[in-house]
């Protein structure tokens, strides 16, 4: 049954574990902050990175939604926490591609890109839900950005 | 009782996910449409198809025919006067005609006769707790642009308008109060009585919300004793894109328009314009015709069917819904179970259930076939009042069916077991 194949056992984990939940203050220099809401829903996260140089140092979020945004979030910050900004980008490029694919796989490189997170390959197939899945990478794109400005103004 | 009305609704034949039978509970946010609007809605563009109140040849004058017939019945329909009839868009925007007419008014518009709609610095605008973003936000931004002040009457732990304050709150500042008659979250359909009688005490005008009651019970202008009201075509089994006004006739000819265009006109110079009365002063450019028709044929239906039997079927499927949603562990209905009898329930549920998100119980829901409403259905403050973020809603309307109901609350009590939220 497709409900299922959505819900797998991997997102109930990460939804109720929430890894990196719990914001967490930086004194990197170059740091960035976002607030996202899903407009639909009205559920939303806060999420706060640092950067020391070319490295996601600090990462943390905290945040209220339904289980697939929830757990959408713990996934990524196990995937990019620590990870150097060229992988956590490419990570996202993967899950944003996973997510348009409607349903269906992506190629072996992305997946092993995507470890835990491909187990969201089920949300592809329902527009609706897109959104709930991307809501913490959209915070995570646009800290990154932030964070970069920072540095750039410190330089 | 109400016959069985499935066969007049085309799209509630087909299937959904996993090839399941439909079983559509999101009326509340627009409803499917019966043949009868359908057919009238093609049939205008098939035959009559012309420029409504222009030119003077045969298609023109089908087509006027057609436009003010169906403002005739959708008068008939709330027990108003044709010409107290205005065409909009939709309920929004017949919200946003008045609130945008008094802004108007407030910066010079209208002469002497709009005087009663300015508002300023020391005047008060009453809306309620428990609106719908709709006939909430129109009311802040006319507050924020003239310097009134908006006031609102607060909800209780159930969902009910706290009235005690009522005097209070509409006081002698108070130059309009605005409320829905049903909500579309608690489904509680309010009496209007003491709020109209509290506004007109001190020379208000009343504002109501008819979205949620014209589609499902039985609605008439005079008896309600309020001076204007927006409901809108898609909730009650008519077209997109259509809705209506109704104000009382010496109020809309006062009502300066907010918008501008052709048609609305008596006479225009390079200078200078001067306005038709209402309805067609508001009625600016080429108005949704089509849209209309299907709403006249909409109000033709529901008369047909007789809004009393409507009202007896969708607080039989209310009962089923409600009480079962409160009855089931580990859910929370919103709003009292209600009494049928007395008809203060719409058709509607909205639950949450614990520990488990509303975006979570819609998606079993659709696997099921069964379409409800998740998230905060554009009531964002009634929700932060009753500690909620969303909810997840079903509700009814002529066609659907006990089992419909009974389908919704066997999954309830089902969603919690797939989360694994029973223990």
């Amino acid at each position: 049954m497709s409900l299922e194949s959505m819900y797998q056992q991997v997102i109930m984990d990460h939804a109720r574990e929430g890894h990196g939940r719990g914001l967490v203050d930086s004194d990197l220099p170059a740091h960035g902050e976002s607030h996202q809401v899903n407009t639909t829903c009205g559920d939303e996260v806060t999420l706060r990175l640092g950067l020391d140089g070319d490295r996601i140092a600090s990462l943390s979020w905290e945040g209220q939604g339904c289980s697939i945004s929830q757990a959408s979030i713990s996934a990524m910050h196990e995937l990019i926490d620590g990870e150097s900004v060229g992988t956590a980008e490419e990570t996202l490029e993967a899950f944003r591609a996973l997510m348009q694919a409607k349903g269906e796989h992506l190629d072996e490189e992305r997946e092993d890109l995507l470890g835990d997170a491909t187990a969201f390959v089920g949300v592809g197939k329902y527009p609706a839900r897109i959104k709930c899945a991307l809501l913490g990478w959209m915070a995570f794109q646009d800290a990154l950005v932030q964070a970069r400005h920072a540095s750039e103004g410190e330089a | 009782m109400l016959r069985d009305l499935h066969d007049d609704f085309p799209l509630l034949a087909r299937t959904v996910r996993n090839g399941r039978p439909l079983v559509y509970l999101d009326s509340a946010a627009t409803s499917q449409k019966p043949l009868a609007v359908l057919e009238a809605e093609a049939g205008f563009y098939r035959e009559h198809n012309g420029a409504v109140a222009r030119g003077a040849h045969l298609l023109a004058e089908e087509a006027t025919e057609a436009f003010e017939t169906a403002r005739d019945d959708v008068a008939r329909f709330v027990g108003a006067a044709s010409d107290e009839i205005v065409w909009t868009s939709g309920a929004t925007a017949a919200v946003n005609l008045v609130a945008g007419g008094m802004l108007q008014a407030s910066l010079g518009a209208g002469g002497d006769e709009a005087a009663r709609f300015r508002v300023g610095p020391g005047d008060r605008i009453v809306v309620t707790e428990t609106e719908h973003h709709a006939n909430l936000i129109p009311w802040q931004q006319l507050a924020a642009r003239t310097g009134a002040e908006l006031a609102w009457i607060p909800v209780d732990d159930e969902g009910r308008l706290d009235l005690d304050g009522l005097d209070r709150i509409v006081d002698e500042r108070t130059r309009l109060l605005a409320f829905t008659h049903a909500s579309n979250v608690t489904g509680i359909i309010n009496d209007p009585e003491p709020l109209v009688r509290r506004a007109h005490e001190v020379g208000a005008l009343v504002f109501l919300d008819a979205c949620q009651s014209v589609p499902h019970i039985p609605v008439d202008v005079a008896q309600l004793g309020v001076d204007l009201m927006a409901f809108s075509g898609h909730k009650m089994l008519g077209p997109t894109g259509i809705g209506a006004l109704w104000g009382r006739k010496d109020l809309l000819d006062a009502l300066p328009p907010a918008t501008f265009g052709g048609s609305a006109i008596r006479v225009v110079t390079m200078e200078h314009t001067t306005f038709l009365d209402a309805p067609q002063r508001f009625e600016p450019g080429t108005q949704p015709v089509a849209q209309a028709v299907g709403m006249g044929a909409a109000a033709r239906y529901l008369m047909d069917l007789g809004m009393e039997k409507v009202a007896r079927h969708e607080a039989r499927i209310a009962q089923i819904m409600r009480e079962g949603a409160a009855e089931t562990p580990g859910v929370r209905l919103l709003g009292p179970v209600g009494d049928v009898d007395r008809f203060d329930v719409l058709g509607l549920a909205a639950v949450v259930i614990d520990g488990v998100h509303a975006h979570d119980v819609g998606q079993v829901l659709d696997d099921r076939g069964i379409t409800a409403r998740v998230g905060h259905h554009c009531a964002q403050p009634l929700h932060r009042r009753l500690g909620l973020t969303g909810s997840t809603r079903a509700s009814a309307h002529v066609y659907t069916r006990e089992e419909d109901a009974r389908a919704f609350v066997d999954a309830l009590s089902d969603v919690r077991t797939f989360f694994g939220v029973n223990a």
